[in-house]
């Protein structure tokens, strides 16, 4: 039987999502059910005096409203930071009480004050726009820059700083930077994101009095954690008296790991209210209120030798937050960003030195990439003005630096255990025609045009799981997955996953890999996830971890169940256990060549009444049925890597940027579906070219977010984009059986700095900051057209 | 959205008769649905105006072009009538926003609205358009009297909007990246005996740019406006592009335009 894994399956999600039958939490809707309108603060910063419901009481159809000072009462907890970041000098990191809705001051546009429930939506605006709250507006925070010497906007948070970190050898750095021949400095701001998912966010809450059991429809990554969250921090139920199914979730890209504000109030109002809960973010709410990403301000440099060896790193940032610090808020800028930022090089010394402050705009947490990007764009802006600097062709002084040995000791933190830089680097080069860029370069100048081309090679940290170490560096759990793997007896097989699809295709890659282990076809095999009362437990999905660690707990509990099959087959063919081979989903007891199918073996197993055949096929010491279970732990992240080089062609009159070719090659170790993991590779550039030349989310100076609809705020679109030329190449992953690595992130990743590079070598080594809009760039130019003219 | 009374009468008298202070019509619903959703209008009445026949469709004359008030951006974009009496008409529609907006969105609720960054009023004032409404004929000149505001009168009906064939003319557009409306447009239109060109996104409401307009209307070549600056003083200056900016762009694409007329 030809293997599953590395063909191009199509995906089974396809059909249904393109015709419409895709099922999401709004589609979802409960007798009798209630409508939930939240009133949310107009103002960045403000305390709130009073709030006067009485008239929306009294307003048409409202059922109920709810504010803080219930809650509070309840005794209902709050949002979480997950990850504990200690302070350079020891101390523990400051974080503020996040009340799901806020009692006595605002902290951002849009955060919920209170709730209105009405029998219709219309009666729930009607509502809540009768809610009457009495605010005294205080200054607000909004630059990251300046936070530190702005009011404190949290009690016992002094500076707004939750926390000064920092990873690396400060000593170390200063003796490398004193025998450097030169040093690189860059000064980048890692423009902040709105992650818009195409889905915005949802609930619905449905409590059964009879049972005191809630089930809350969400749009979550990690319903097993929002379980976990909401119960154990929120205290709206018991863990067992809380169902959360978080059924078609259209997109998340890390928005969708938090708890949210509405999820917790609804649960628990519904409990109070006794009605049904529905609530749909409106976009704009999305814009305001889902966790962006990003928003750095950072210092980096890095020490080198005339030859261009990189000899030390430094790295100083300050982080936003946001109001409060959510699920990944802390971890993203400290130990995703910190140990990635020295890129895929040696480098003897380094260190990342971050300040995570708080403002009064939107919480920041986890964005595709999540402080990886950073990281990236942070070092492979200044490899490639090294380069510029010292006179060294660009991919001649990565290659110069990577490291040639593996495992690999990166200077902070990892272990890289396989990967091969220079072949990537190589094949991005052939594949790009690098060497033809010259000759491009001039064609474009004598048509008035600007070209310029752009490298970057990364590698990332992800598959996040190994359990000890995410603890060690502050994780609230360890980060294993589960998965259980169901034989019925008529032979069809439901494998549940902790892991949740929002758009990887779950359902054709774990079907893929589970059908190649059980040797039966795919159709055969149902993938299940997104539902507490299914699946036992979960992490959920993030970090490119699905496969990587999902994926292998699939494996694990398949061979478990080929194991037990072996066991059986042995006793039904009358043979010892060790006379079975088990291949293409049959055990074949090697000397007679006599069979049993996998699926034979599974019908036994659940003890089928046979007249007459009084001996049971179960061996002694083993159970009846066919189900197996396997958590896994892998001993290390999975290190993804590639290079990806892209040419741009500007227009000086406008500064309109012209995406002319986007080469990328990834090593993600094995590859199960290469059509999945091209379209991850896709939108992952997609993502990141947004970010590079279009995504720029503005607030004024009071907090007021300023690109809260698509009329301002860019979202790439097809026509941004060339056909992007994708290649691969493959060092197997040691840290799991199936040598795979996450793929997921990998294009975000990469593609900023890449297409910044471009632009800013077409502007002749210009810093520009991102995103590289027509207006931005068009003044570089004309700076350029001077200066080349002073030079004339 | 607040409930209202929807009403879609079949004809021209019927919609001016359901006309109040506090109705509004209705074709494309492109601008009115966002704002009524967004809360930022609220009406008694809704009058949709898409069944009425007469207010839909092309007619094409040697002089001029018609378009009827309800006719969309999509239907404009593919006649091959105006294709042949102005393809600028036609490149212009085939480019506002995206495939959505131009197969809902109309000329009529597009004038009427008057965007400062919509691509139409700048056509029609090179083109010399006259906006034929249900009880007179109104000049473009006269027509888009500030930022969306026209000359309309309360419930008055746009019907359709005529068009002066030029001997050439052409339409330059710098896009939005985010909504696809006009940062700038240009419309440059040669006559028999002048040279318009109307400018759009640039300031709050469309206008004609006289000294362009003179020096072309003397020498229609793009080297004639070869390095003139165009005045920023009055132009907007907002997150999408500052008035030095536009006021760029305004000169670059009036070139571009004639070049390619
Ligand atoms: C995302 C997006 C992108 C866009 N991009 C562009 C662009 O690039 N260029 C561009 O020019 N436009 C653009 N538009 C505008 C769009 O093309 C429509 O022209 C505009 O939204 C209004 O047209 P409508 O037919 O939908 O009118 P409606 O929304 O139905 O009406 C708009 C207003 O005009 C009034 N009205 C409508 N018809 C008449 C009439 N016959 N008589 C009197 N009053 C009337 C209505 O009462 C209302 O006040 C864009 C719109 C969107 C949403």
């Amino acid at each position: 039987m030809a293997s599953l894994v590395g063909s191009r399956v199509e995906r089974k999600e396809d059909g249904r999502f393109l015709q419409g039958k895709g099922r999401y939490t709004a589609d979802i809707n409960i007798a009798n059910q209630t409508y939930a309108v939240f009133v949310r603060s107009p103002h960045a910063r403000a305390k709130i005096k009073n709030i006067d419901t009485s008239k929306s009481l009294k307003s048409s159809g409202v059922v109920g409203v709810l504010t803080g000072k219930e809650i509070a009462e309840d005794k209902i907890g709050g949002l979480i930071a997950g990850w504990a970041i200690r302070s350079e000098d020891g101390s523990e990191m400051k974080v503020p009480a996040n009340p799901p809705l806020a009692k006595d001051v605002a902290n951002f546009v849009g955060e919920p004050i209170a709730v209105v429930f009405a029998e219709t939506l219309d009666e729930a605006k009607e509502g809540a726009e009768k809610v009457k709250v009495d605010y005294k507006v205080l200054k607000a925070v909004v630059d990251p820059a300046d936070a530190m010497k702005s009011e404190a906007i949290h009690d016992g948070v002094d500076k707004n700083l939750c926390y000064d970190w920092l990873l690396g050898d400060r000593k170390a750095v200063d003796e490398a930077f004193a025998k450097a021949d030169k040093i690189i400095k860059v000064d980048l701001i890692n423009n902040r994101l709105v992650p818009n998912a195409m889905e915005p966010r949802a609930c619905v809450v449905d409590y059964n009095s009879a049972s005191e059991e809630i089930t809350l429809y969400t749009t979550s990554q990690n319903p097993h954690l929002s379980r976990l969250v909401m119960s154990a921090f929120g205290g709206v139920a018991p863990e067992n008296k809380l169902r959360v199914v978080a059924p078609d979730v259209g997109g998340g890209f890390g928005s969708k790991i938090n708890v949210y504000n509405e999820e917790i109030v609804c649960s628990w109002a519904s409990k109070k209210i006794e009605r049904p809960i529905k609530w749909v973010a409106e976009r704009t709410e999305s814009f305001l209120t889902d966790t962006h990403g990003r928003d750095h301000v950072t210092h980096a440099e890095l020490a080198v030798t005339k030859e261009g060896k990189f000899l030390g790193f430094k790295n100083e940032t300050i982080a936003n937050l946001g109001a409060y610090a959510r699920v990944f808020g802390t971890v993203t800028p400290t130990y995703l960003f910190g140990p990635c930022a020295t890129g895929v090089y040696v480098i003897p010394a380094a260190y990342s030195n971050v300040k995570a402050v708080y403002t009064n705009t939107a919480p920041v947490d986890a964005y595709r990439g999540a402080g990886r990007p950073e990281a990236t764009y942070t070092i492979e802006r200044l490899v490639e003005k090294a380069a510029m600097e010292l006179g060294i062709d660009k991919t001649e002084i990565r290659m110069k630096n990577f490291p040639t040995e593996f495992p690999f000791k990166q200077t902070l933190v990892h272990t890289v255990d396989s990967g091969d830089y220079v072949a990537g680097l190589e094949k991005a080069k052939q594949m790009a025609d690098y060497s033809g860029f010259e000759a491009r370069r001039k064609k474009s100048e004598a048509n008035g045009k600007l070209r310029g081309i752009g490298v970057s090679s990364y590698f990332e940290a992800c598959g996040i799981a190994p359990s000890a170490a995410v603890m060690s560096l502050g994780c609230g759990v360890g980060l294993w997955e589960s998965a259980e793997v169901r034989f019925n007896p008529t032979g069809q097989i439901s494998v549940f996953t902790g892991a949740h699809s929002h758009g990887q295709s779950h359902q054709t890659t774990f079907a893929q890999i589970a059908a190649d282990e059980l040797g039966v076809p795919m159709e055969n095999i149902d993938v299940v996830h997104g539902d507490t009362d299914k699946g036992t437990f979960g992490m959920g999905t993030y970090g490119s971890r699905s496969l990587t660690v999902g994926g292998i707990a699939i494996v694990n509990a398949c061979k478990k169940i080929v194991a037990k099959g072996k066991r059986v087959a042995a006793k039904m063919l009358e043979v010892n256990e060790n006379e079975i081979e088990f291949k293409d989903g049959e055990f074949v007891a090697l000397k007679s060549n006599k069979k049993k199918t996998i699926g034979e073996v599974a019908f036994a197993c659940y003890l089928p009444g046979q007249r007459d055949e009084m001996k049971s096929p179960i061996p002694e010491g083993d159970e009846p049925g066919l189900i197996e279970s396997s958590f896994f732990d892998p001993a290390n992240f999975s290190f993804p890597a590639g290079s990806h080089i892209c040419e741009v062609e500007i227009d000086p009159d406008t500064g309109n940027v012209k995406i002319e070719k986007y080469t990328a090659v990834d090593d993600f170790g094995r590859i199960v579906n290469p059509n999945i993991v091209e379209g991850q590779v896709h939108g992952g550039i997609a993502q990141g070219i947004g970010q590079a030349l279009h995504e720029n989310t503005q607030y004024d100076e009071t907090g007021q977010l300023m690109t809260a609809s698509y009329m301002d705020y860019t979202m790439p679109r097809a026509d941004n984009f060339p056909e992007f030329n994708l290649g691969f190449t493959c060092t197997h992953a040691t840290s799991n059986p199936l040598g795979v690595k996450g793929c997921g992130e990998a294009g975000a990743i990469a593609s900023p700095p890449t297409v910044m590079n471009a632009v800013i070598d077409a502007l002749g080594g210009q810093e520009i900051s991102m995103p590289a809009t027509a207006e931005k760039v068009w003044k570089a130019c004309k700076v350029m057209k001077k200066s080349n003219a002073k030079a004339a | 959205m607040k409930s209202f009374n929807y009403h879609a009468p079949k004809d021209v008298k019927d919609a001016s008769k359901l006309a109040s202070s506090n109705s509004a019509f209705l074709a494309g619903g492109m601008t009115t649905i966002p704002s009524l959703k967004l809360g930022l209008a609220t009406y008694k009445d809704i009058i949709d105006i898409k069944n009425i026949k007469k207010l839909s469709g092309i007619k094409v004359s040697g002089k001029s072009v018609t378009i009827g008030a309800t006719t969309k951006h999509a239907e404009v974009a593919s006649s091959k009538e105006v294709q042949k009496a102005i393809p600028a008409l036609v490149k212009l529609a085939g480019n506002i926003g995206d495939a959505q907006v131009r197969n809902r969105g109309t000329i009529g609720g597009s004038i009427s609205n008057n965007d400062p960054s919509a691509c139409y009023p700048s056509a029609c004032m090179a083109l010399n358009a006259v906006i034929h409404t249900n009880s007179r004929k109104i000049p473009a000149a006269k027509f888009f009297t500030g930022m969306f505001e026209t000359a309309l009168k309360k419930g008055e009906l746009v019907e359709a909007v005529e068009f002066q064939v030029p001997e050439k003319a052409d339409y330059q557009k710098h896009p939005n990246p985010a909504s696809r409306y006009a940062i700038i447009g240009v419309f440059v239109a040669k006559h028999k005996k002048e040279v318009n060109v109307a400018v759009t996104g640039a300031k709050s409401c469309v206008y004609i740019d006289k000294d362009l307009s003179k020096k072309l209307s003397s020498s229609f070549s793009s080297s004639a406006i070869e390095g003139m600056k165009v005045d920023d003083s009055e132009m907007n200056s907002d997150m999408h592009a500052s008035s030095e900016y536009r006021a760029n762009l305004v000169s670059l694409y009036a070139k571009k335009a004639v070049e390619a007329c």
